[in-house]
């Protein structure tokens, strides 16, 4: 117990010094202001045939996320398609099924890394490489993108350009994902992550007469890129788990605080973007309010007896509730991984979520549920709490008695209807999938378990891809042709559904000028705002999932120990 | 003068008894509420409905329930089906009642607009009957007393007094008469002394008359920009709901059990905000209406809107200001001569002056030395103030006493052989300096001294800018003084700013330059020099009394013709938006206890661990599900007072209006329906039919 808490001690000094010098730095990157790496820039630039110079306007910004979009797909698909035939492929794995290597392109392009796959049994190193680490950079890079356009149209007044995407994914590749996941690579393998291209090796152990094949590969760098691009697809099938992907408590340590780190410090960049820190410090006090209520309650609910082993006589469990746990970890980590990385749209995992407690799995759940904004993915996070805020804005605005306005800018029947486009699609796209999951024979057939685990199982899957997450809870197959499908389209939906809402919105602000402060003006860096954004963050969550979740988890937790 | 002075002040005219124009009907008039009953059947026109999307669910909600009720007959179907239906019809009630009180004020408007004869002066200067519907523009009539004005027109010649009771309310005649800003007349309004003759401006239909009519009863009410924005909203909170009941059929399957439908309708019609998409729409009509009763006539509801969002004030220092008139407000005796005796000399002076100042002087020199009777003995002859002396008073045998501008007076008694006292012209500049007028007296050749004359800012409202500057409004007097007097008038009435020696083009240019800074700005005019700045104001009130042009560059007429109405206009608009606001989140916010009563209800036979969710330990499923309906049925209803009256604005900063708002609106509407439920669930237990 005093190792976590001093565990949190060091995790939130980590995130301050991320919040305040990423987050500067972050800002640097996207205004231009940092041009240590413009030697590498430029050739890529005239490779691309882009001028860097020339700004887009929303919808040709939109129009350049999707071309690119498509041809990273259409790339993906392909390699993962051909890998037999493609080179670095020692284990000579074939090619991946066509509904799979949909799937898996959709979900690593779309930041969710969804697997519906086990790595080391299925993919070459080439497509580990290729199709999904590249796309674990990109996709962050993408997200990041779309986050800082957003927020140049809060900056900006009476614009018409909103950045230039490919300027911005190519700067948030190279000035930042790059350098750190490099560094932060260096310490997995330092710490034993494995980094080879070699090919597995046979191992006889003489003590027991087993002969094993050990996977190994390129993990250690793809470890980094996971966690910090809130990415989650790790190498192995056991992810985070495994002790060749996060070996010691230091890289678990460090993974945790990696994934949370762009997040959190975005909302320094916001602040600083849009002339007032405060506004920043106002998204991250929410952000910081959620997800220290989720952690306390899902590590509280994992220090607890796991109700179906004492059911089963073994009422002593000191320790809370091991059941899918790794010693090296124990609950209260494995608790504070999992919430960090269903809060951040990451995805990845060092415990068996299927195991949790009832509770502990309400906290993964809802976790996602509340729209991956606390703090949310590399970029989506702060792109969708910030339609979040435009709608608590709105409410709080009219409560005043003013046409609302947000960092002085009116939020009128476009912005609205942007906004609740982008607020409403998750939660409308999972719960139409979720539904239609439940209701077909292919769709329950997917759940390893009946009654409420076993529909937790299919709300978990449709959520977690739905909110670009990835994490699985386990105890369910979605290696069909119907969760391939049925998932891609939950994918994209969450990735794009958003995205162009949001870039359409960026646009719209950047248009608008700016209403002057008063003191009539509603503050959106006061504690007012924090509880109206925590209002609607909740309350749209909560009110749009409550009914599910309390088919789910609820009915599980009040059920006192039953297994099903 | 004296002519036209005499009707005025007696008794009011014929047709000039206090009425129902603008001013108010009760809330809940006997005959609206009769007429609206009415309308909210007439409304279930689904064509009238899909312009509403929430209700337009409920309605299509109630259908489906009506279905089941009649195929699968029970007590519960049947109550649910009848509450939702309710629901609808107390949605179409709010909208009318709001609406009826608009179209009683429109009648009692239109029974006016009889036809009138009118004299019409023909090519050859003969006059020729006409009645009111066949006049043209710039056609010339004849009015004398008694007659009603035939239509809009500007007096091209004459001066009379008019009844404009039928428009204002107010009893009290006016003036009228030819050339300034004082030459427009308005159809319908009674002239009641002398002759005019007016140029018709408006045609049958076009006139003011119809205009107020048309507006008072919302004949074209388009939705206002905010009003769309939070249709979207409500719509888009609407759309989120289908998916979470609908998936519920499925869910419940997979559970092993069945939710009936009729439930599903309930919790969907629960979950959808009916409370603000029932009142939305007479929210907006009693924010017009409430301006009505105001005597304001908004052209449109956007403009009510702005005032909302006015952040600058541009307000009139006369009148709005300050009370229009200087008063004294002190006696500076000179040269060694008693303040007592300057007292004594200024009151003989002004005995015989009519003008609100010489009145002031006499009650002020009254009042502070208590000079009980002044009345002169001895033969008196007054002397009248003239433009060529510049000054007035009076002579009692030899004694001549004088009153007026420093430099006249000063001369005059030099030239009686007088000294002046040297403080004098220290004096005078001190007074002029912090923007009072002073006036010196003499008696005979001996100056006495000073009186200053100010411009007395009305009571209390340096406090109502306080106010007004915490909600963040700034105001900005407009004045034709000189910068020194505007700038102290400015000081004591508090004001954020001033605008000296204002001309047309320097107010143009303010309001420009507020607005290039993004601010809305509200000003009030009447003259026709003030059009172009009452069209370039966000928010222009145009006094009724102005003249056409104004009129109609502004979006706003106030028929009380009251500059200080401005600050009125900015809290009705204020409460418009506060009122849509405080609504929709009282009506999420109650969704949380209808979760709590539906759901355990809704799966009572697959799960009954969800039992431990009804925390209110209603009676049985369903009357828990009915009460839920109950509730947000009847929640409309007694809401619908608060709609038509708006919540409360007083001014005051953003951060605390936004606190008591979020605490009653937001924490009550989580809180009120725990306990509406759960009473409206022991009276159904009462029953023994749930």
């Amino acid at each position: 117990m005093v190792h976590f808490v001093l565990t949190l001690v060091v995790l939130i000094a980590v995130l301050a010094i991320a919040w305040r010098f990423l987050g500067a730095y972050l800002a640097a990157v996207y205004t231009g202001r940092a041009t240590w790496c413009s030697f590498a820039e430029r050739p890529i630039y005239r490779l691309l045939g882009v001028d860097p110079e020339r700004e887009q306007t929303w919808q040709r910004y939109a129009v350049s996320l999707v071309v690119f979009s498509g041809v990273a797909l259409l790339g993906s698909y392909l390699v993962l398609r051909l890998q037999g035939v493609l080179p670095l492929n020692p284990q000579h794995l074939g090619g991946v099924p066509a509904a799979l290597s949909w799937n898996t392109a959709v979900s690593f392009l779309t930041n969710t890394n969804w697997q519906n796959y086990a790595g080391e049994t299925t993919m070459s190193y080439l497509s580990q490489i290729l199709a999904l680490q590249m796309q674990q950079f990109v996709s962050a890079a993408v997200g990041i993108a779309v986050a800082i356009a957003l927020v140049r149209g809060f900056a900006r007044r009476g614009e018409t350009t909103i950045g230039n995407f490919w300027v911005d994914t190519v700067r948030g590749c190279l000035y930042v994902l790059l350098p750190i996941a490099f560094l932060a690579g260096i310490i997995f393998v330092a710490q034993g992550a494995v980094q080879t291209l070699a090919g597995p090796v046979l191992v006889h152990n003489p003590l027991n007469g087993v002969t094993q094949l050990i996977p190994r590969g390129p993990v250690g760098f793809m470890e980094a890129i996971k966690q910090l691009g809130t990415n989650g697809g790790g190498f192995f099938n056991a992810n985070g788990a495994h002790p060749f992907e996060n070996p010691t408590a230091l890289t678990n340590f460090l993974s945790i605080a990696l994934l949370l780190a762009i997040p959190v410090a975005l909302t320094y960049t916001f602040g600083r973007m849009v002339g007032s820190l405060r506004q920043g410090v106002a998204l991250l006090a929410a952000m910081v309010i959620i997800f220290g209520i989720w952690t306390s309650f899902t590590t509280f609910a994992e220090a607890q007896p796991n109700p179906a082993v004492a059911a089963a006589g073994l009422r002593q469990q000191p320790t809370g509730n091991m059941e899918g746990k790794e010693v090296r970890f124990g609950p209260l980590n494995s608790a504070l991984y999992g919430v960090a990385s269903t809060q951040t749209s990451t995805g990845s995992v060092d415990s068996s979520n299927d195991s949790f407690n009832p509770m502990g799995g309400f906290g993964l759940l809802t976790g996602m549920m509340l729209g991956e904004v606390t703090p949310g993915g590399t970029g989506s996070g702060l792109y969708t709490i910030l339609l979040d805020a435009v709608v608590a804005v709105f409410i709080g605005g009219l409560m005043i008695g003013r046409t609302p306005e947000y960092l002085g800018k009116k939020i009128q029947a476009r912005e609205v209807k942007l906004a609740s486009l982008g607020v409403l699609v998750m939660p409308v796209t999972v719960l139409v999938l979720a539904g239609v999951a439940t209701a077909l024979p292919v769709g329950r057939a997917g759940a390893f378990n009946a009654g409420p685990h076993g529909f937790s199982e299919i709300l978990y899957a449709i959520t977690s891809q739905g909110n670009n997450n990835g994490s699985a809870f386990g105890g369910f197959g979605g290696n069909t042709v119907f969760y391939n499908v049925v998932g891609s389209i939950d994918m994209l939906m969450g990735r794009f559904g958003i995205m162009i809402p949001v870039l359409a919105l960026a646009g719209a602000l950047a248009a608008k000028q700016v209403v002057p402060n008063s003191a009539g003006t509603f503050r959106t860096d006061s504690p007012m705002f924090v509880v109206l954004l925590l209002g609607v963050i909740l309350i749209v969550g909560g009110l749009t999932f409550f009914p599910a979740v309390s088919l789910g988890p609820l009915v599980e937790q009040l059920s006192h120990g039953r297994f099903f | 003068m004296a002519m036209l002075s005499a009707p005025i002040s007696s008794a009011p005219g014929p047709g000039s008894e206090p009425h129902t124009v603008a001013r108010g009907r009760g809330l809940f008039d006997r005959q609206i509420l009769g007429q609206a009953l009415v309308g909210s059947v007439l409304k279930l026109d689904p064509r009238v409905q899909i312009r509403n999307p929430v209700m337009f669910v409920v309605l299509v909600g109630t259908v489906v329930t009506l279905l089941e009720a009649i195929f699968h007959p029970s007590v519960f179907s049947w109550s649910i089906t009848v509450w939702l239906f309710l629901t609808v019809i107390f949605a179409n009630f709010a909208e009318a009642v709001a609406e009826g009180r608009g179209k009683a004020q429109a009648d009692t408007l239109r029974r006016m607009r009889s036809d009138t004869l009118a004299r019409r002066v023909g090519p050859a200067g003969i006059e020729e009957s006409v009645t009111s519907a066949d006049l043209r523009r710039g056609d010339l009539v004849v009015c004398e007393a008694g007659d009603v004005i035939p239509s809009d027109g500007e007096i091209t010649e004459g001066i009379a007094s008019v009844d404009e009771s039928a428009i204002t309310g107010e009893s009290a005649p006016v003036i009228r008469e030819s050339g300034g800003d004082r030459s427009a007349v308005t159809g319908g309004t009674k002239v009641l002394s002398d002759r005019i003759v007016v140029q018709i401006t408006a045609e049958r239909g076009n006139t003011f008359m119809d205009r107020m009519i048309s507006l008072v009863e919302g004949a074209n009410r388009q939705r206002t920009p905010n009003e769309i924005a939070l249709t979207i909203l409500l719509a888009a909170l609407t759309i989120v709901f289908l998916p979470v009941v609908v998936s519920l059929y499925p869910f419940a399957k997979y559970a092993g059990g069945t939710v009936s439908i009729v439930v599903l309708v309930a919790l969907l019609v629960c979950l959808i905000p009916t409370t603000i998409g029932a009142l939305l729409s007479a929210i907006g009509i009693a924010g017009m209406d409430r301006m009505v009763q105001r005597n304001v006539l908004a052209m449109s509801g956007r403009a009510v809107e702005a005032a909302g969002d006015v952040q600058t004030l541009l307000l009139d220092k006369t009148g709005t200001i300050t009370l229009g008139n200087r008063m004294a407000s002190a006696f500076v005796p000179v040269g060694g001569h008693r303040d007592r005796d300057l007292a004594q000399a200024a009151l003989l002076s002004s005995l015989a002056d009519e003008t609100p100042e010489g009145r002031s002087i006499v009650a002020f020199a009254r009042d502070r030395f208590e000079i009980a009777d002044a009345v002169p003995t001895g033969p008196t002859l007054f002397v009248p103030f003239s433009a060529n002396t510049r000054m007035s008073g009076l002579d009692i045998g030899d004694r001549q006493i004088r009153k007026g501008a420093a430099d006249a007076v000063r001369r005059w008694a030099e030239g009686l052989g007088g000294r002046t006292p040297d403080e004098l012209a220290e004096v005078v500049n001190r007074i002029a300096g912090v923007g009072s007028t002073p006036l010196v007296v003499a008696d005979g050749p001996e100056v006495l001294g000073v009186i200053e004359l100010k411009d007395v800012v009305k009571p209390g409202i340096a406090e109502r800018f306080a106010e007004l500057r915490k909600a963040g409004i700034r105001t900005v007097m407009i004045t034709g003084d000189n910068p020194l007097t505007a700038a102290a008038i400015a000081r004591e009435a508090g004001v954020d700013d001033f605008l000296a020696e204002a001309t047309p083009e320097t107010k143009m240019a303010l309001i420009r330059q507020e607005q290039a800074g993004g601010k809305l700005v509200a000003m009030t005019g009447d003259g026709t020099n003030d059009a172009p700045a009452l069209a370039q104001a966000d928010v222009g009130v145009a006094m009724n009394t102005g003249t056409t042009a104004a009129k109609e560059a502004g979006n706003m007429v106030d028929l009380d013709s009251n500059p200080t109405k401005l600050i009125e206009v900015v809290e009705v608009g204020k409460q418009l938006l506060i009122t849509r606001g405080a609504l929709t989140t009282f009506s999420i916010a109650n969704d949380v206890a209808k979760y709590f009563a539906i759901i355990p209800a809704l799966f009572a036979a697959t799960y009954p661990q969800l039992q431990a969710l009804n925390v209110m330990r209603l009676h049985s499923p369903q009357s828990a599900v009915l009460a839920a309906v109950i509730f947000n049925a009847l929640v409309i209803v007694a809401l619908i007072p608060l709609a038509l009256r708006g919540v409360r604005w007083r001014p005051s900063g953003a951060a605390s209006v936004l606190r008591r708002n979020v605490l009653i609106y937001g924490v009550g509407g989580i809180l009120t329906p725990f306990i509406g439920i759960k009473l409206i669930d022991l009276l159904l237990t009462a029953t023994h039919l749930y």
